[in-house]
Parts: C-alpha cells; structure tokens; sequence
C-alpha cells in the first residue's frame, strides 16, 4: 500500500479507492472481478463490480491510459458512439513497492453486447451481416468527425439492440486519432483496410473453433462493411448536381439523409456560371436524427433505429386516432406515451428488467403483435399482445442488461493432442 | 526492397501557417536502416505517416524506388506498418495467424506456406507453426505479429514507436531483436522515434527533425561528432551535451576566468561577439590550479568506474546546470566548490544567433 497512488476520475466514486490496486490485476480475487473476457488482449482487463455498476479495468501505460481517456471523452462529446470513461489509476505499487502498471477504467455499457455473445451456438448469417452493417454506421460516423480508428475490430465494439438491428459502440480508443479538420481519403481506406483483415480474421478464428455458420464466407461479410461504409458514405458526404428545376431534390436528399438517421446542419449549395446547374454537398451532418425528434417529444432516450420505429408507431397512432385533425404533435406525443408506451412498460414483470432496453421491449412487442395477427388472421388486442409477449417471449430471454462475454469456461477449447499439420490449415 | 525518396514534401495542416513538416528532403537507401527522431511536435510521424499515406502531401513528392507514390493509397503503395496493434487469434495456428492475411488476399496455400515458413525460421518460431498462440510466451507473441508484417514482403517496412508501451526490459530486448531482423532481411526500414538513445544504438543513420524541419542526417557517429547546429549537439548524446554562450576573447573564449583556445577561423564565421560553446561530460575536467568556469557541486551519480558530477554556475548572469564525467570512486562532493576546464580541442563551437556549427572537423575521443 502506498501514498503514491493517484486517481483521476470524471465522478467522485469512493468504492474506486477500494478496489485492490496493490495487486497485478491478474491476481484480483474472484468476489472482485465480474468476468474474465475470452480471447487474447495485448493487455489484462477485467471486468469488476464498483457499487451497483461494472467497469472495465484495462492495465496500460500511464501515456496510453491518458491519451485514451482524454480520446474517449472529445468523443463522447463530439456524440460519437463509445464507452464511458470513468478513471486513470496511476502510482500504483505492490506490497514490495515494486511499480505496478496504470489502469484505466471504462464504464460497462448497459445492455451492450461483445460480439462473442450474439450466438450459442454459431453465429448466424443474418447476424453476422447485422454486425457488419452496425460496424459500417460506426465507421461512417467516427469518420464525419474527424477521428481515424485504426484497429477497427469487432473485439474493440460493443453492439446494442437496436429495433431488430445493431448499434455500434466503439471500446478500444488506443490507436485513434482526431484530425484537425477532415480525414484524408487515405485515412479512410486505410481504416477500411483494416476493417476488411481484421473482421476476416475474427471471422476465420471462429470458423476455425467451429463456431461459425457454413453459409457464411468470412471474406464476404467483412468486404460487405466496406459496401454498406461507401453506400452510406456517399449519401452522407457525396455532392450531386442537376438542372435548377428540379430544386426539389434538395428536399429530397435532406429527407434521405433524415431517413438514415442523419441532420444536416450545412448544406453547401452552389450553381455554375450560367445558373441554370445546381450542386449540393452536405458539409456538416449529425447523426441521431430520430433520436433527438423522440427525445424531444417523448422524453425517451432510445437508439436511433428503436427512435424510428417509436415514432413510426407514433405516426400510426396519430393517423388512427386523429386521421382529420392538426393536432399539435406534442399532443399526440402526451396521449401515445399514456395510452400506448407507458401502458405496455407498466406491463413488464419487474424481474424482467433486465433483459432488454425498454425501447426494444416496446420494438419486440410490436413486432409480435403484428405477427401474432397475422398468424391469426385477426388483429389482437392490447391487453391480449402484451400478455402474450411478456409470457411467451420476454420470459425466455436471457438477461441482457450486464453481458460482459460467455462464461469462459464454455469456450475454452483443449490444447489438442494430437499432432495438428500446420501445413494442412494455413 | 527500394529506397524512399522524401522529395521536398511539405505537410501543412488547415487552419495553420507554419508546417508540420517542412520541405522535407531524405532519401533512405535501399536496404537501409533509417531513425527518424526529434522532440514531441518536430513532425516524425507526420513524416511516417505521409510515406505510409496517411497524411496529404501539401508540396513535393513522396517516392518508393522510382515510383512516385505521392497520390498512391495506402494499401497499393507496397509498404507495411509493422506493430500496429495485430490481434493474435486463439482459434488458429501460429502458421495460420501469420498467413491468414496471405490468405485473404488471394495468395495460393503454397506459397502462404512457403512465406510463413520462411519468416518462422528468421523469428525462430518454427517449432511453434502448429501450436496455438495461447502456448506462447509475450516475447514469442510479439514476434508472431512481426511474422504478419514480414509474409507481406512489402518494399519497407514502417515503424511508429513500437516500443514506447512495452516495459523497460521487454524494450531492450525487442530493439535488438527489430535491429538484427532487420539486418538478416535487408528489407528498408524507416523508424520513429524520440528516444535518442534508441536511435543511436539501431540506425544506419539517423534524421534529427525540429518543428518540421530537418536539422541533420548521419551516421550516429557522425550526429555525435560533427553536430550541424547546437539543436542537434544538445539532443544527441547522453547526459546531454553542455551548452553556453561565451565572450569571444583574444586567441580563444572566455572559459570563467581562463581562456580556451579556439581556432581563429572557427571564430572568424561568428555573429557578433559571442559564440555558442558545446561541451560534453567527458570533455570537463576539474581544474586543479582553480582557474577556469567556477561551479558548485549539487550531486554527483557514481555508476561504477565512472560518475557524472552535477554542478551549478552563473554565465551572463543565468544559473545553469553543468554535466561532467568523473572518476567513479574518487570526485569531489556535494557542495565543493571547483573549477572546471575543457579538454583542448573537444569544444564545439556554433554561432549563438543561427545556432550553426563554426568548428571545423569532427570531434571524436580520439583527436
């Protein structure tokens, strides 16, 4: 125990100080430690219970624990999708005064998934291609403000349910890097680059634990993140030009840009000499379109697919009750959230709560109401739907709200005994 | 395998006036081991990063052999950025996580297997080709990520502070493991660092860079002996050089209350009246008739046979720090007061207003 321990935290958090720092993280006891992560990190982290939360503790230099606290937090206020700093632990000694290395801590991500925990079994192909797409949104997003990744991986991601979708939270800062400015096309591909072997290569590694679905090609999927990154890239930054009577693009790019999630806040519009060609290029864009409309309205803080859906079934509501009227649309927000949002949340056991973000319970719900109907050829009621959901769906999900990676024990494969051929797997 | 041509490249960031990197003229030979160092912000890695393509090149040109490669992306330009962060994989082989890059990229098993033997043999990992990356120690792990970069054969190979998170120990050890690689594969090599220590003991040659600016380019023993501007002199070597202005005098420099001869055409290319004098530890003895710079004793650092003695002085009115180089066992102590004077003919001379060399010839312990 020493005088020289150091803590810099962003929250006052006494039971930081009371966690083992005397101890080479690998040696911290079980009642402390949460879950080890599978895999091999260039560093020890654990994941460690502090209060009611759980943090990551990752063992790094003392310039690499800085620089990647102060980089998630520009991030986390530049809106980016990351984890959540907490503390750098620095001065730390062993019981012989040895030195011991700095620490940094991470907040764990509620209801936040690595993605060795999106599958039993296998990982399926429908996930798979929903990691990538996810990974891509991230990408597209980290690039707009500047920042250059470097070891874009699925290992450094976290994913959220998002409606049906993923959404992505990048984990591992160490290498990134925020431009002044812009990033260069090199930078980008090169992030790309990295995208494309490094998710290959996650990929392969689960193919070769046999842990991979056969229909999926490692390859494809990891080059279909550079197809969604360069689709959604274009749209986002691309310019475009046409005859200045058809000005009604403009509208229409900005609602394509809506419907992607993104506002734009400054549209670049310039015309040629002759006046009569247009071109437009968004020049500063932001995501969470739909996020922020719902938040506004509703109050609920809700990832940006689960926002659309929300707002859609908000839209249907108004459609339904008021198909006449203009009602002004914090009205409509006021009486959907009491009759519809509200009731359904009201309607989750307590012991449920924990299994998934309430905007995905309402997602999910929706999704079996529709499908129950169907199925039935008639519409299901509320109290119906919600019982049914709760009952028949709900109840079977495991709980999702403090997932920091599958028991390692049911991955651990056995170094093998007999004699493997390199030559036969290369 | 090709040599680097840094053709007069700039690198000026948007919203700035002064360049990161300025005009930067450098040709790394073919099979050349090549330290670019300098302090925090002298634009080493913005250097790096522009041959790696990573960076816009603002004027100039960057070329690889005789290929301008200025406008060419990053993956097409034939180099390869080794240590940056390789994952290593449980699921598979050593073999495997060496080659699987190989793999992807269309390269048939033959030859995967023929590139990944051949960098196993070089990094003396062939016994562990069949084993999981888990059986291997952190030293070994480490050479398996080199692995990765060497199968690519790329024409060089780029290097970003590799060792800056490693500890103390696994550092020295993984220097002259790069440096030995390094030579066995003949492969050109360009190195970041701000470790002079580091670049002295692996370069060919070594870049020193200050605010964008290249200062001077060497062999170590060149940087050590002929310093081109007292930048470089006080930055090369270690403890550091000592640094001072002095009164140009008749025959010499006011050295405290003696005079250390200077050559007069050294002095004839001065500024003004005063010259930049450079010294190093081992070029400072302690006067024993008292004459010479008079300096107070805070500490002296035994490290064996030899220490180096830590004294305080005034010059122009400053109080500065003075390294010397002193018998282990028997020197003065704390609070003695001495003399010190400099070894004839081992003082470096600059010009105190652009910081440029005067002394003629290189300074080598021998001369």
């Amino acid at each position: 125990m020493g005088t020289s321990l150091s803590i810099t935290a962003s929250m006052g958090s006494a039971e930081l100080l009371e966690l083992p720092w005397h101890l080479p993280l690998e040696k911290w006891p079980k009642e402390t430690v949460a879950a080890l992560p599978k895999g091999i990190s260039r560093h020890t982290v654990r994941f460690v219970h502090l209060g009611p939360h759980i943090v990551a503790i990752k063992e790094t230099t003392q310039a690499l624990a800085v620089r990647e606290y102060d980089m998630l937090r520009k991030l986390g206020r530049l809106d980016v999708p990351c984890v959540e700093p907490v503390a750098i632990i620095s001065g730390r000694i062993d019981s012989q005064g040895e030195p011991l290395p700095a620490a940094l801590v991470t907040r764990h991500l509620r209801f936040s998934l690595p993605y060795r925990a999106l599958y039993s079994q296998t990982l399926r192909p429908d996930t798979a291609r929903r990691l990538a797409d996810a990974l891509a949104a991230l990408l597209v997003r980290l690039h707009i403000v500047g920042f250059f990744w470097g070891d874009v991986s699925l290992s450094n991601t976290l994913f959220r349910r998002d409606a049906g979708a993923f959404a992505a939270y990048l984990v591992d800062a160490e290498t990134g890097e925020l431009m002044p400015g812009s990033l260069s096309d090199g930078q980008r591909e090169n992030d790309l680059e990295i995208a494309r072997v490094n998710v290959a290569g996650e990929l392969l590694d689960l193919q070769a634990g046999g842990r991979l679905d056969e229909d999926i090609d490692p390859l494809e999927i990891s080059e279909s993140i550079l197809l969604s990154y360069r689709a959604l890239w274009d749209e986002v930054t691309g310019w475009e030009s046409f005859d200045q009577s058809e000005r009604w693009r403009i509208a229409q790019r900005v609602q394509r840009l809506n419907d992607l999630g993104f506002d734009i806040e400054n549209l670049s519009i310039s015309s040629d000499e002759s006046g009569s060609s247009l071109t437009i290029q968004p020049k500063v864009v932001d995501a969470g379109h739909h996020t922020r409309r719902l938040l506004r309205l509703t109050g609920i803080d809700a990832g940006e697919n689960q926002a659309r859906r929300l707002l859609n079934d908000l839209d249907a509501f108004r459609a339904f009750h008021y198909p006449q009227e203009e009602v002004d649309e914090e009205v409509i927000a006021h009486e959907w959230l009491s009759q519809v949002y509200d009731k359904v949340m009201k309607a989750i056991p307590k012991e449920f709560r924990g299994k998934l973000e309430p905007a995905e319970i309402f997602h999910q719900w929706l999704e079996h109401r529709g499908m129950k109907s169907r199925e039935e050829d008639r519409d299901v009621g509320f109290k119906e739907s919600v019982a049914s959901y709760m009952e028949n769906v709900l109840a079977h999900r495991r709980d999702e709200a403090m997932v920091t990676g599958p028991p390692t024990e049911a991955f651990t494969l056995p170094n093998p005994t007999v004699d493997v051929n390199w030559r036969d797997r290369i | 395998m090709a040599s680097v041509t840094f053709d007069k490249a700039s690198r000026i960031y948007p919203g700035t006036t002064a360049p990161a990197v300025d005009a930067l003229d450098l040709r790394v030979e073919d099979g050349e081991f090549l330290v670019l160092v300098g302090p925090s912000g002298c634009g080493k890695s913005t250097s790096l990063r522009m041959l790696a393509g990573l960076e816009e090149i603002d004027d100039g040109r960057i070329l690889i052999g005789d290929r301008d490669v200025t406008d060419v992306a990053p993956k097409d330009r034939d180099i390869a950025m080794v240590f940056q962060n390789y994952a290593l994989y449980p699921h598979m082989t050593v073999a495997e996580n060496m080659g699987f890059a190989l793999k992807i990229a269309g390269v048939s098993k033959e030859d995967r297997a023929t590139r990944v033997q051949d960098a196993a043999r070089l990094l003396d990992l062939e016994p562990y080709l069949d084993r999981k990356p888990k059986a291997l120690s952190g030293g070994q792990r480490q050479r398996v990520a080199m692995g990765r970069a060497i199968v690519r054969e790329p024409q060089v190979f780029l290097m970003d502070e590799p060792l800056s998170n490693l500890d103390a120990k696994l550092r020295v050890q993984t220097r002259t493991q790069i440096a030995s690689l390094q030579r066995r594969l003949g492969v050109t090599t360009v190195y970041v660092t701000h470790d002079q220590t580091e670049a002295l003991t692996m370069g060919d040659r070594i870049a020193v860079l200050k605010d964008g600016v290249l200062q001077q380019v060497g062999t170590p023993r060149d940087l050590y002996e002929t310093p081109a501007n007292a930048f470089v002199a006080g930055f090369i070597g270690s403890p550091a050089m000592n640094l001072f202005d002095a009164d140009v005098v008749e025959g010499g420099v006011q050295f405290g209350t003696a005079t250390a001869l200077v050559d007069r055409k050294t002095l004839a290319g001065a500024t003004g009246s005063k010259v930049t004098v450079g010294i190093r530890p081992e070029d400072l003895t302690v006067s024993a008739t008292g004459k010479g710079i008079q300096a107070t004793v805070d500490l002296v650092e035994e490290l064996g046979a030899d220490g180096y003695l830590y004294a305080n002085t005034e010059i122009n009115g400053e109080s500065i720090e003075v390294v010397v180089r002193v018998d282990g066992r028997n020197h003065p102590v704390a609070g003695d007061k001495i003399a010190l004077l400099p070894v004839e003919h081992h003082m470096h001379v600059f010009d105190t207003v652009s910081g440029v060399r005067l002394t003629q010839g290189a300074i080598s312990a021998g001369s």
